[in-house]
């Protein structure tokens, strides 16, 4: 930061920038620093974890560095799942088969919806667009019992469909969809496409859909990380059918003897949806500029 | 609806309101959007069956002593509540740990997701992006808090023990998932740890949109320090975003029960963190008391429904 005081203005880079004293510019950095240490701090300590060999996880008091790294640790994941009832790899395939099926689906389902509420006028919209924002506010835990009793009277308790068709209906993207598409595609461009005779579902694909894809990759993020990180289903009993992350907490009972082979599978699951939101951060962010409620 | 109506009017459509009666006009509307119901059908019987139904479907079923095997179950008017509220002493325990959580995790993350967010908003961009990802990466990165569990393991191997031994506070290892004096703090720290998610994300972006020429104008006006600016000026104007964000602040909030699943086990000791969350899976799912389950749910439901309410009507007055 460049402090160049010019008839008392302060500057950073070549911009002028007013109301800030260097005083509180100190004084956030050392705050943002200590709390970024704070919330980096446990995501390094898996990392660090998971690269340990036998010897340094026991090592007392615990060391923040590694001094021989191994991937034993991941290595060791495998054939301690090998020799399971249910290979691992299953596990891992029920957490990609399911989060992918309900994304494309999520996506899909509500950018059609987002695309009618937000771009065309019919009696009910309003309405419509109420009860969603209503259901926001409230956690999805509450209906688990009366899930329960709606899955079971379509008998899909214990299949896949238990999981994936609710996800479906996740109101979250719908609403990023909404917002996005009323802030950023303008409606004379829409006239223009109709006036051209194109059908509203021509309209919907081909002129609103590519002008909103930074949504879309929000919609996916915000449904892929639901479902990637979905625990143990109560709707679901067969081992077969059971998730990543339950197998996790399998390994991780074992206790201590398995903390290491445990950090390794919380790094295998932490760094898909790190990873995705790395490349796409300033698409998200740009979505996000219109999440705003209007009250 | 009304004013949607006008507009619709004023865009020189071919249907003319005042030609006909209100149920007239509003069916031909109906018609002429066939497309538009067509396209938002498929996402609303979804939403209807799995999110609208279940809740009605709890405010009937808590009348009842329903329970899967007898059909049909009686009817027992409010007797679930009264057994509630006047013989279930967990559930009293439970409601006050809930109503704890949930006053602190909720308002603490949505004020550090909002003084973070600004404090990230003057950095650089290349910097704001890394330290975005630092901030917001606990909160997608799934089981990532099960590390807590090592990092305050029971036995000396843990971190938290191990420093503490070493500097010579403690002798021996203390029991930090197993005591229930620990239990809450702990659970509270780690749901907080996680809480910077979609809310801190949109504030980040409401602070990114907002129009440099009027810090510049309210500099002129006689803002004098970011404190002053902060409040008159830039909250004001990302007020959209904070509602947005008190929103899920208080719905996420309520819903950490995962995360005291993972740390404490279920149930969590002497029920030190137990939470309406854990009495409706208890009855729910392990006693298949589910006319009684049911009652839980709505009283969790009104809880979050109201608290959401009291916030938005507090944040209505914010920069006045």
């Amino acid at each position: 930061m460049a402090k160049e005081k010019y008839k008392k203005l302060r500057t950073r880079g070549h911009r002028v920038v007013l109301n800030r004293s260097a005083g509180g510019d100190t004084g956030i950095t050392i705050v943002l620093s200590i709390l970024g240490v704070i919330m980096f701090f446990p995501m390094y300590y898996v990392v660090i974890q998971s690269l340990k060999p036998l010897d340094e996880l026991f090592m007392f008091p615990p060391r923040f560095y590694v001094v021989s790294p191994t991937f034993d640790n991941f290595t060791e994941l495998f054939t301690l799942m090998s020799d399971s009832w249910v290979p691992f790899s299953r596990y891992i395939f029920n957490t990609v088969f399911i989060t992918i099926c309900g994304t494309l689906g999520n996506l899909v389902i509500a950018s059609m919806a987002a695309y009618s509420l937000s771009k065309l006028r019919f009696p009910g919209r309003n309405i419509i667009f109420q009860v969603i924002v209503t259901s926001l506010m409230f956690h999805s835990t509450v209906n688990t019992v009366t899930h329960f009793i709606i899955l079971s009277a379509f008998g899909w308790v214990d299949t896949y469909l238990s999981i994936i068709v609710p996800s479906m209906a996740t109101t979250m993207g719908l609403y990023l969809m909404k917002q996005f598409m009323e802030s950023s595609v303008p409606d004379t461009v829409l006239e223009s496409a109709r006036l051209d005779g194109a059908s509203e579902v021509r309209t919907f694909l081909v002129i609103a859909m590519p002008m909103v894809k930074p949504a879309w990759l929000t919609l996916m993020i915000e449904c892929f990380k639901g479902l990637w990180n979905a625990g143990a289903s109560v709707y679901i009993h067969s081992e077969e059918l059971k998730t990543f992350n339950y197998a996790i907490n399998q390994i991780l009972s074992g206790g201590i003897a398995r903390s290491g082979a445990g950090a390794a599978s919380i790094v295998i699951m932490m760094t898909v949806p790190i990873a995705i939101f790395v490349i796409n951060q300033s698409k998200i962010i740009e979505t996000m500029g219109s999440s705003g409620m209007k009250d | 609806m009304s004013q949607e109506n006008v507009k619709t009017v004023d865009t020189a459509r071919p249907v003319k309101r005042d030609e006909m009666s209100k149920w007239q006009w509003t069916w031909k509307e109906i018609k002429r959007n066939k497309t538009a119901y067509f396209m938002v059908a498929p996402f609303c019987i979804l939403f209807i069956v799995f999110t609208v139904l279940p809740v009605f479907l709890s405010i009937i079923l808590s009348l009842t002593d329903f329970n899967m095997l007898q059909f049909p179950p009686n009817f027992k008017g409010i007797d679930n509540y009264t057994r509630l509220f006047l013989e279930d002493e967990i559930f009293m325990l439970a409601i006050q740990n809930t109503l704890i959580f949930a006053a602190v995790t909720g308002p603490v993350s949505y004020i550090m997701s909002l003084l973070v967010a600004w404090f990230v908003n003057e950095l650089p961009p290349k910097v704001r992006a890394v330290v975005t990802l630092v901030f917001y990466a606990p909160s997608i990165s799934g089981q990532v808090y099960l590390i807590w569990k090592t990092l305050f393991s029971s036995d000396s191997y843990g971190w938290a023990n191990a420093t503490l031994m070493k500097l010579g506070f403690i002798t021996d290892p203390i029991l930090w998932f197993e005591d229930a004096a620990y239990v809450m703090p702990l659970c509270i720290v780690v749901a907080l740890w996680t809480s910077l998610g979609t809310a801190f994300l949109s504030f980040i972006a409401g602070f990114q949109t907002i129009d440099r020429s009027m810090y510049e104008a309210a500099a002129v006006d006689g803002i004098k320090n970011r404190w002053q600016e902060l409040w008159f000026i830039t909250l004001p104007t990302m007020r959209p975003q904070m509602m947005f964000g008190a929103v899920l602040s208080i719905t996420s909030s309520f819903g950490f029960g995962a995360v005291v699943d993972a740390l404490c086990g279920y149930p969590s000791v002497d029920y030190a963190a137990h939470t309406i969350m854990h009495h409706l899976s208890d009855y729910g799912g392990q006693r298949y008391e589910l006319g009684y389950a049911s009652a839980i749910a709505v009283v969790l439901f009104v809880i979050m429904y109201g608290s959401n309410i009291l916030v938005k009507n507090a944040l209505s007055k914010v920069g006045e």
